[in-house]
């Protein structure tokens, strides 16, 4: 086995105890959430006969120890239970919105590394100067606004006063139907259909949260490439090569920007899981059936199955960025090992 | 429950589709909405399409409405302001199309209507009435007990006489039974199609049931994205009455309220279903508002009887005449529903919900306070929902402010929705709450059965009082014109003002929005009927 | 070595770095007003901002009312000038106590290292892995939403971060030449760690936290608007941001903007500030 493929399934094992930890932590939590999905279960004018039959069939009857180990079994077996307030089984509901927050997420994201990462490489090859200090002031800016706030404010000016937007009325307008699904991803669907008509129409929809979003995440991303690129830039072989009389276009572009990559791409990384856990609240402003919203309607209601299910996918997705991140990382930079101490 | 693109378009090109509906025209929203489709926008989620299975909430009723039948509906009135609104003392036909009842009042038969089929085609019988009767009271919970306040408990009291024969033998008479088979519970299935996919562990088919519509209704589930959307298509054969005027109801959630106004003033959405007072208020003018004060429902401050200073009455009684009434009528219902202050002691009818004889007088409530073991005042948690703020903060908010004049110090707890039903409803461990119960069944017995018998579920006051026990007993099957009704219950009234276990403040309406849509019906069950919806 | 020459050493840089960025400068100038809102604030505002005036309600901003009047007529400006002192008291206990304990985790795990240091790693890593918001909601839905149990749960949440800078500094330099030779002179590893190792990763520390503190203030108006926030009537920037928001389509902006722009303005000096510290404390960005 080549130490370098030790080395990723080191990283791998070192997942392990985390996904776990997740388990648990999520099962603690949900029990500890006031409420009893019994009583919410049996609904209105339910008599204490009634609750206590729902209490037995949900298995709450039960000592914790022994839900957790059946809750533990269940999700073995992929079973990730069912969810109250929606009725689908908590699989279904993750399979179909997981896309929608994703998508949304990749396209803020994509759009915000397009303004940030120019952003920080001109502030970082004029430190001090006024376009520094513009870019600093303005990321800033976009970073201090909570997203619920921008979100509404988006809608009111650009659907609600200057009807340039489309309704906020989730993934489609009602008169589109979805594509069929492939990916989950409306844009991926529609364009692989060939229809673009649906795309444009998904896109139109996206622009406003995505915008919302981007604003949010400029800030760690123009920061990141501005440290980086500065760093890069006084590094030793951008002198060399500015002294081997390159110009400062190549140097800048060849050299300095595609050192500067690396650490972008992990922040990137850290910023795409971090975005993806706070669209909840541009989630519910747009009425985006995202996998946000459904978290916190399922906590506010104290369904078990559904949080759970939420903080497991999560943790997932975030433990398998991770890998990828580090596994990306030593194929880019073969000086980059894992210490497989 | 999905339907794909090219069913859709199969549909489409079969010409019974409108064009609007199709994905490749390229045209505005508003415009899009064509003739036959109305696009409609709510702000909570429906969770089954079946109204019998456990865990269905309040919104999904509405399906039970929309695509199914009962034997008996209720009629149709003009409201004062132009509106429409069902009709308590008018029972009419749906499924059945005529029916008797014995003189003793214990045999009801059902003669069903002999046109009557299902979505599937298949002719309605006596046989599914009794199969989804049976299912009503065995499925526990909820329909259960709403199938119990009209004396239907057990499957053998059913019978199937024959195909067009349908009897119900009652263990006594009850002014409340028919009415009670005109809520959306007492539902009729395709008993056939759901025995096909009934398993041993689930023989009423709940599993098939929550995600299908099986019925003979208005309208059938074309389409159902739990947190998203619902799709309602209409049944071009049904039988119940007029046909609705539309092809297709696009309900969509949308979660937040200020969205939900943006879509409805633009006209985006045709209909916004149950909006907040304020936007009640300030839209009408622009769109059409309907605000119906909703029968037999008040919002109360509930007085917990269990904790020390709400046992002491003059307790009780400072705390109605120092609540704010008409500032919280204007700041949390924008002067929507009717107040429920300020009326006369003297109690002259039978009408409910009614005024109680309090109002805000300061210098009474410190004059009762001092007369009570609690002279300098108290401190006492106020529990509100978190579900339910855009009403209960500001009222909340105001009483707190008031009681605060009179040394009583309270700190505003809020209970998210969960936990809510819990501590308010089934633990009854509320000092302090806010309380908005309404009876479906519009008889003022049937709301003090729910609302002061000790230990029923909406009596969240711990209250017991063993005449009230008794009046309650007494009244609750009583025809109303029985000439003991009138005494027995103004004098329920009176302990029930005297007692105060639940302050009345206001009777709430329900309000929606249309722009471009007609024929919205208001009913009991505060959710949709979509069955005389047009556009316009 | 000299304090003082040291600390005017400090000084002057500070100095330098200031007058060379105009926006840093800016940032402490902003950071004093918000201290003197939250000092005094409650004494300066022309009404109490709890006392409603259900007949003055949704006035728009008047000399009277500079920032208008919310739904039950109390005033806004009072409202979010007091809210000041909260929103700052949240957000500082909330980001010291991740801080506090962020620290000592940190630190005993990068100098111990071993078992210790693994189970640490794990058990950051699976709050990290988290979503942190809706760990946040879970963590005030189960407590109850208290002040207390808001400061709590933001502290979770940020305690992985503090835990990794001081621990990567700590294991940096725990075999540094000037570490063993405090061990040698007879100091005992706690004091090592406290006195030697620890002092060293307070300058990133600083800058964490100052970020830290504009993130702890946009969380707990998050969690207002789910309902998880503060208790009303306490004015609190974010949830009179999360109420105003649904007035806004109907017109009322003054509600949500003001409060809106009080929170913008005590992150953004927060996160200017971060980034000033940043400058002055890490030589590699000295331009």
């Amino acid at each position: 086995m080549s130490p370098r493929l030790r080395g990723i399934l080191f990283r791998i094992a070192q997942a392990i105890p985390v996904v776990i930890g997740v388990v648990i932590i999520g099962f603690v939590l949900t029990r500890a959430l006031p409420g009893d999905p019994a009583v919410y279960f049996a609904g209105a004018a339910a008599d204490a006969t009634s609750i206590a039959e729902i209490r037995k069939t949900l298995g709450l009857d039960l000592p914790l120890p022994q839900q957790f180990l059946i809750y533990v079994g269940d999700l073995l077996r992929g079973d990730f239970g069912q969810s109250i307030s929606t009725g689908q089984p908590v699989i279904a509901d993750l399979a179909s919105r997981l896309p929608a927050s994703l998508e949304l997420t990749l396209v803020a994201l994509l759009l915000s590394c397009a303004i940030a990462i120019p952003l920080g490489v001109m502030a970082a090859t004029r430190p001090g100067s006024l376009i520094d200090h513009a870019c600093r002031v303005l990321v800033t800016a976009g970073v201090s606004l909570p997203t619920f706030f921008t979100g509404v404010v988006l809608i009111y000016i650009f659907y609600y006063l200057l009807g340039i937007a489309p309704s906020p009325l989730g993934r489609l307008d009602f008169i589109y139907i979805e594509p069929d699904r492939i990916t989950g991803f409306y844009l991926i669907d529609s364009a692989l259909a060939g229809d673009g008509e649906t795309f444009l129409a998904a896109l139109r929809q996206l622009v406003l949260p995505a915008i919302t979003l981007a604003l949010f995440t400029l800030a760690p991303i123009a920061r990141m490439t501005r440290a980086a690129m500065l760093g890069a830039l006084s590094a030793d072989f951008v002198r060399t090569a500015r002294a081997a009389g390159l110009t400062g276009r190549t140097v800048r572009y060849t050299y300095a920007f595609r050192n500067a990559l690396l650490p972008v791409v992990t922040t990137l990384g850290m910023v795409f899981s971090f975005t993806l856990g706070a669209n909840v609240l541009v989630e519910k402003v747009f009425a985006w059936p995202g996998i946000g919203s459904y978290a916190v309607e399922a906590l506010v209601v104290s369904d078990y199955a559904a949080v759970q299910g939420f903080v497991l996918a999560m943790a997932f997705l975030f433990v398998a960025l991770n890998l990828l991140i580090d596994v990306t990382y030593t194929l880019i930079d073969p000086r980059i090992g894992f210490e497989a101490s | 429950m999905t339907l794909t693109r090219r069913e859709l378009l199969k549909i489409g090109g079969g010409g019974v589709l409108g064009a609007g509906i199709l994905p490749f025209l390229r045209v505005l929203p508003a415009a899009a909405a064509t003739d036959d489709v109305i696009v409609g926008v709510h702000g909570q989620t429906i969770n089954s399409l079946d109204i019998h299975r456990t865990g269905t909430n309040r919104p999904s009723y509405q399906v039970a409405v929309n695509c199914y039948d009962r034997l008996v509906s209720f009629g149709t009135m003009t409201t004062p302001d132009g509106g429409l609104s069902y009709d308590y003392s008018k029972i009419e036909p749906e499924l059945a199309e005529s029916w008797t009842i014995s003189d003793d009042g214990l045999t009801m038969t059902f003669k069903l209507n002999p046109k009557a089929i299902f979505q599937d085609g298949s002719k309605v019988t006596a046989a599914d009435v009794k199969w989804s009767f049976d299912r009503a009271v065995s499925a526990g919970g909820f329909p259960t007990v709403q199938m119990k306040a009209g004396g239907l408990v057990r499957p053998d009291q059913f019978t199937a006489v024959d195909d067009e024969t349908f009897v119900i033998t009652l263990d006594r008479s009850s002014k409340l039974t028919l009415p009670d088979l005109a809520v959306p519970v007492p539902y009729i299935l395709n008993s056939r199609i759901a025995m096909a996919n009934a398993t041993a562990e689930d023989p009423w088919a709940m599993e098939y049931v929550h995600k299908n519509t099986i019925g003979s209704g208005a309208y059938k589930v074309v389409r159902w994205d739990p947190g998203q959307q619902l799709v309602y298509e209409r049944n071009d054969a049904w039988t119940g009455g007029p046909l609705p005027g539309i092809k297709r109801l696009v309900l969509r959630e949308v979660p937040s309220q200020a969205t939900r106004r943006a879509l409805i003033t633009r006209g985006d959405a045709q209909l916004s279903f149950n909006i907040p007072n304020k936007d009640a208020k300030e839209l009408s003018g622009d769109v059409k508002v309907f605000s119906t004060p909703i029968e037999n429902s008040i919002y109360v401050v509930g007085v917990n009887h269990k904790f020390e200073p709400f046992q002491d009455p003059d307790v009780r009684k400072a705390l109605a005449y120092a609540i704010p009434y008409e500032e919280i009528f204007q700041a949390a219902a924008y002067g929507r529903g009717n107040p429920m202050w300020g009326g006369s002691a003297d109690i002259d009818s039978i009408d409910w919900p009614r005024k109680s004889p309090y109002s805000t007088n300061m210098d009474k409530a410190r004059e009762h306070l001092e007369k009570s073991a609690f002279a300098k005042g108290f401190e006492v948690p106020f529990s509100i929902s978190l579900s339910q703020t855009d009403w209960m903060e500001p009222t909340a908010l105001l009483i707190q402010e008031s009681l605060a004049k009179l040394g009583i110090k309270s700190e505003i707890d809020k209970i998210p929705g969960a936990n809510w039903r819990t501590a308010s409803l089934v633990e009854k461990r509320l000092p302090l709450h806010l309380e908005g119960f309404g009876g479906w069944l519009n008889y003022p017995c049937y709301y003090f059965f729910w609302a002061y018998k000790d230990g029923h579920l909406f009596n969240s006051s711990n209250y017991r009082n063993e005449e009230i026990e008794t009046l309650v007993d007494e009244t609750l099957h009583l025809a109303v014109d029985h000439p003991d009704y009138a005494p027995k219950v103004k004098r329920m009234f009176e302990i029930a003002f005297e007692d105060l276990p639940r302050i009345p403040l206001w009777q709430p309406a329900l309000n929606v929005a249309t722009n471009g849509a007609t024929g919205y019906e208001y009913w009991f069950h505060r959710q949709l009927d979509a069955r005389k919806l047009a556009k316009g | 070595m000299s304090a003082t020459t040291e600390s005017s050493g400090t000084f002057s840089h500070i100095g330098y770095v200031l007058r060379g960025n105009p926006v840093t400068l800016l940032s402490f100038v902003m950071f004093a007003i918000l201290i003197i809102a939250a000092v005094l604030g409650p004494l300066l505002v022309p009404y109490d901002p709890l006392a409603s005036e259900a007949a003055n309600a949704l006035q728009p901003p008047s000399w009277e009312h500079w920032f208008g009047t919310d739904n039950l007529g109390r005033d806004v400006f009072s409202r979010v000038v007091t809210a000041t002192r909260l929103d700052l008291m949240i957000s500082i206990s909330a980001v010291t106590l991740s801080l506090m304990a962020g620290s000592i985790l940190g630190a005993v795990a990068g100098y111990w290292g071993g078992w210790l240091d693994a189970v640490l790693n794990r058990v950051m890593d699976t709050i990290m892995a988290f979503p942190l918001f809706v760990l946040a909601m879970g963590i005030v839905a189960a407590l109850g939403n208290t002040v207390e149990n808001i400061v709590y749960a933001t502290a979770v949440i940020n305690t992985p971060f503090y835990a990794r800078l001081v621990r990567a500094e700590v294991n940096i330099r725990r075999e540094a030449g000037f570490v063993h030779a405090a061990k040698l002179a007879g100091n005992s590893d706690i004091r090592v760690l406290a006195m030697h190792i620890f002092p060293n990763a307070l300058p990133p520390m600083m800058v964490q936290m100052s970020l830290n503190l504009g993130w702890a203030i946009l969380n707990a108006a998050g969690l207002s608007f789910i309902g998880l926030g503060v208790r009303p009537p306490t004015a609190e920037w974010g949830i009179m941001v999360a109420e105003g928001a649904n007035f806004i389509v109907s017109g009322e902006w003054w509600l949500a903007v003001f409060p809106g722009l009080a929170l913008m303005f005590a992150v953004f000096t927060f996160n200017l500030m971060g980034d000033g510290l940043r400058d002055i404390v890490d030589p590699r960005q000295r331009t």
